[in-house]
């Protein structure tokens, strides 16, 4: 086992669209190198608009897709290799995924608590209902929920905010090393996404668990990444850490991302607009 | 069953359904009682019209009209419901398979069905017919006939298949350690039940009208009754011109009653099992 | 007189399904008005019932939905049109007077005929046909950074920008007196969101309409709002001059909303508030937020705060407004 949680080494993707007549193709991702250590849970933030490739990035490292070109390794394991079944299920438990709306990630016809169950029997060789019941119990508790709440529920009985740590408490139960988190806060009320977004902080303090965080919001990167890529039509264009890269960024695009952030504040938010009157990005 | 009562309270068409296959169903129970043997000919005096000794009258060939449309209505529903539930089997298998499984996979399947599909039914079913004159039965009739009618439907099933297939639960399904079998049955047969139903009702309808022509044009045991054959002994005793109308006015009338009687039962189960409707029963 | 007068509206959706009878009490005894040259914003999360007092002021409800009660009335060219019990006038209105920029604009654009058509179909026919109208129609676009060539294309081929701003131009190019705004910006990215903005504010500015913007984003309120009204289940909590109510925010869920705004460069720990948004189908009795608010007492659970004037200028519906802390 190596020192690395996770590493990508140039890693690339290319993407064939278009018909059988025209067909062409996409560079989702170009190039893209970084690693996250073992000894050291962080969380990585993954910033971008739409294109840059940061979904590409996380369905890679969930093994989703495979890169075109470079190499990712899970754990020193080059993730290109794992064909057996039985890597691939070792592999899963490793990383798991918090998808970006809960509402599409449960099944609105099944009950919550089934894939919770799922979870434990699957990677916690769970037998008995008793030993499901308490492994899902633990891992509700520890996003601030109960079983006795979540029991026999359906997804719309709960809010955006409660679903979410539900699907947070389902991908800490095979205790994993890595968390991909795509995009987890963007579909949840303001007035719920600070607890989500302070559950990603308990995961890493406590529970020693690192944490890719995918987002186009700056503000919550800010708030809670270590460090940070911004990336633009796949490539990198800044990295670093967070505090130092959003205080002062160097790159041009950084610089624009960052000044076409409203801040929440009247007197700063409506003097960019007004100066953008005058000078806009338009294509 | 508090699911039957709030159909049969609240849902006119169920209750419609339930009354006119209620009909048919008390007619085929009654077909257990009767008093003449079915295949029997000249039992009773022939071209009787209606009265209080036989309320449909009787047949030219000497049988009573409404005897003979009891068991013929038992044996034309027994052959329909045996088509239709083999071939939905089919049909579901195939189409949830190749929808799930996707790629070159689903292409092979799909063009073997297609292929399937494009079999024309009453000439493959007349060959069977010529080929198997002795050992044909309805039964093997019906197998014959429920390997023809599962292609259009399995498509569909299968469309729904692949969509479920890029849904973002199917998966959260799989990063939670379900297996392929698990989701297939738990997370994403509720969705194509509805269509299942669906097409099962219209197979049997299918079925049922396979069966009524070929029994009208003479290809089928023709002394076993049933709805097509009694419409074809009248036929060839010209009973229409005789007179004779009861002959084929209340097969044909039965008939009518039994469709109708599937089709509301069909609506009306079918819009409480969709998925959509259930949801909006749960409140979401 | 006031562009919009809202005065005690319910709205609510009755379902039934199988004997279960379902009241969702979507809008619930709302009273606003919209003045002039102004922006008025409307601001809640999911489920706060923002989306459905839009629809119904706007008069696009349908059965399940039904407006139970109040009223809600334009006043069109110096002429007071009641929307739900002056239907035909509401209907010459549309488009000339009243008109709405909707989130995604494949809602408007018909992806298989080319823009020039969705234009003609809806604007178009409200214009007057003469000389100018070719070059005012190229100007129109012109100020919204469009080329005319658009007209020709078909919507996919182009960006999701430029289809934002042709339904801008849409919205704005028969010159109405009131714009519904709903979230026209919540699907883009953050540098084309900032000149969509701009351009909606410019148009306003231009032809000094009345403008109803929703969204849940607070940061694109303080960015372009004059005023601000806030939403929670149903009902309006607070109103009142944007600046002010981010300054001193006297609802405890406005404070909440606006103090649990990240933001660059403070990396001081924020809270979520506990429990959730209520269903509005079986809402909490009395002031509807009291399960979750810091501040309750007794008197919040008995009885409906009224919606009375507050220290920023404009109205707070709270027994103890004022006292909320912004940390």
């Amino acid at each position: 086992m190596s020192a690395h949680v996770l590493q990508l080494d140039h890693v690339s993707k290319r993407f064939a669209i278009g018909g059988f007549f025209s067909r062409q193709k996409l560079q989702a991702v170009n190039d893209v190198s970084f690693t996250l250590s073992a000894d050291r849970p962080e969380i990585f933030a993954v910033v971008g608009e739409s294109g840059s490739g940061k979904s590409t990035i996380a369905n890679m490292i969930l093994g989703t897709e495979l890169p075109s070109s470079g190499e990712l390794r899970f754990d020193g394991r080059d993730i290109a290799t794992l064909r057996s079944r039985r890597d691939r299920e070792a592999f899963i438990a490793k990383v798991q995924p918090v998808f970006q709306n809960p509402f599409e990630a449960f099944n609105p016809l099944t009950r919550i608590d089934e894939y919770l169950f799922a979870t434990a029997r699957r990677f916690k060789a769970a037998r008995s209902f008793d030993q499901k019941q308490h492994l899902a119990d633990e891992a509700l508790q520890r996003v601030g929920l109960s079983l006795a709440e979540i029991r026999g529920r359906f997804p719309h009985e709960l809010s955006g905010g409660q679903l979410q740590r539900v699907a947070v408490a389902r991908a800490l139960i095979p205790e994993p090393k890595l968390i991909v988190a795509d995009e987890p806060v963007s579909m949840i009320d303001a007035s719920l996404r600070m607890s989500i977004v302070n559950l990603f902080r308990g995961l890493r303090d406590e529970l020693k668990v690192s944490i890719v965080y995918i987002t186009h919001d700056l503000a919550t990167a800010y708030y809670i990444a270590d460090r940070i890529i911004i990336m633009r039509k796949g490539v990198v264009v800044e990295q670093g850490q967070t505090r130092a890269v959003l205080d002062n960024p160097t790159h041009p695009y950084s610089i624009a991302l960052k000044n076409a952030v409203l801040p929440p504040d009247p007197a700063q938010a409506s003097a960019i607009i007004r100066a953008r009157e005058t000078h806009m990005h338009l294509p | 069953m508090k699911i039957l009562r709030d159909l049969l309270r609240y849902n006119r068409e169920f209750l419609a359904g339930v009354v006119l296959l209620g009909i048919i169903l008390t007619m085929i129970g009654l077909s257990l009682f009767s008093p003449f043997d079915e295949r029997t000919i000249f039992a009773v005096p022939p071209d009787m019209p209606p009265s209080l000794d036989h309320w449909f009258g009787t047949t030219s060939r000497g049988q009573d009209v409404f005897w003979q449309l009891t068991a013929a209505l038992r044996n034309t529903l027994a052959f329909g419901i045996l088509v239709a539930v083999i071939s939905r089997l089919i049909a579901l298998v195939v189409g949830l398979t190749s929808g799930y499984l996707g790629g070159k996979v689903d292409q092979a399947i799909m063009a073997a069905n297609d292929t399937i599909g494009a079999l024309p039914h009453i000439p493959i079913l007349l060959l069977v017919y010529f080929v198997m004159r002795d050992q044909m039965s309805w039964v093997v009739l019906a197998l014959v006939a429920a390997l023809l009618g599962w292609s259009h439907d399995s498509r569909l099933i299968r469309s729904v298949a692949l969509g479920l297939r890029t849904r973002e639960f199917t998966r959260h399904a799989v990063f939670s350690g379900m297996r392929t079998l698990q989701i297939l049955v738990r997370e994403h047969l509720p969705y194509v039940v509805p269509i299942l139903f669906f097409t099962a009702m219209n197979n049997l309808i299918w079925a049922i009208g396979l069966e009524v022509t070929l029994s009208i044009l003479g290809f089928s045991d023709i002394n076993r009754p049933s709805v097509g054959g009694m419409i074809y002994w009248a036929n060839s005793h010209s009973a229409m011109v005789s007179g004779i109308w009861w002959w084929i006015a209340f097969p044909m009338v039965f008939v009518v009653i039994l469709f109708l009687g599937l089709f509301m039962l069909a609506m009306s189960i079918n819009e409480y099992i969709d998925p959509r409707s259930r949801l909006a029963r749960m409140g979401a | 007189m006031p562009a919009l007068t809202i005065d005690r509206l319910k709205a609510y959706y009755v379902n039934e399904h199988f004997g279960l009878k379902r009241e969702v009490r979507a809008v619930d005894d709302i009273s606003l008005v919209v003045r002039r040259n102004e922006i008025y914003g409307l601001a809640g999360e999911s489920s706060s019932g923002k989306t459905s007092l839009i629809k119904t002021l706007a008069g696009a409800i349908r059965p399940p939905m039904r407006v139970i009660d109040g009223s809600v009335r334009f006043n069109f060219g110096g002429e007071s049109v009641d929307v739900y019990r002056q239907p035909d006038r509401m209907r010459q209105a549309r488009w000339r007077h009243l008109s709405y920029i909707m989130q995604g604009s494949m809602n408007v654009l018909n992806p298989v005929r080319r823009v020039k058509h969705s234009f003609r179909d809806f604007a178009f026919r409200h214009m007057d046909p003469n000389r100018d109208f070719q070059d005012r129609v190229v100007e129109h676009l012109r100020r919204l950074q469009l080329a005319p060539g658009v007209l020709e294309a078909y919507p996919h081929q182009l960006s999701g920008g430029m289809r934002q701003r042709l339904t801008i131009a849409l919205a704005t190019i028969c010159e109405p007196e009131f714009i519904v705004a709903d979230e026209p910006t919540t699907a883009l990215d953050v540098l084309v969101q900032q000149d969509v903005l701009a351009l909606i504010k410019e148009v306003q500015r231009r032809l000094r309409s009345s403008v109803v913007f929703v969204t849940h984003d607070m940061s694109v309120h303080a960015a372009i709002t004059d005023r601000l009204g806030v939403m929670y289940a149903g009902r309006l909590v607070e109103e009142g001059p944007t600046a002010r109510i981010f300054a001193e925010p006297q609802h405890p869920y406005t404070a909440h909303l606006i103090a649990s705004l990240p933001r660059i460069g403070d990396a001081r720990i924020r809270r979520s508030l506990p429990g959730k948004p209520p269903a509005l189908s079986d809402p909490p009795s009395g002031c509807r937020f009291h399960p979750r608010c810091p501040l309750a007492i007794a008197r919040c659970i008995k009885e409906v705060p009224e919606m009375l004037p507050s220290a920023t200028g404009g109205r707070v519906a709270c027994h103890r407004a004022g006292e909320a802390e912004v940390t």
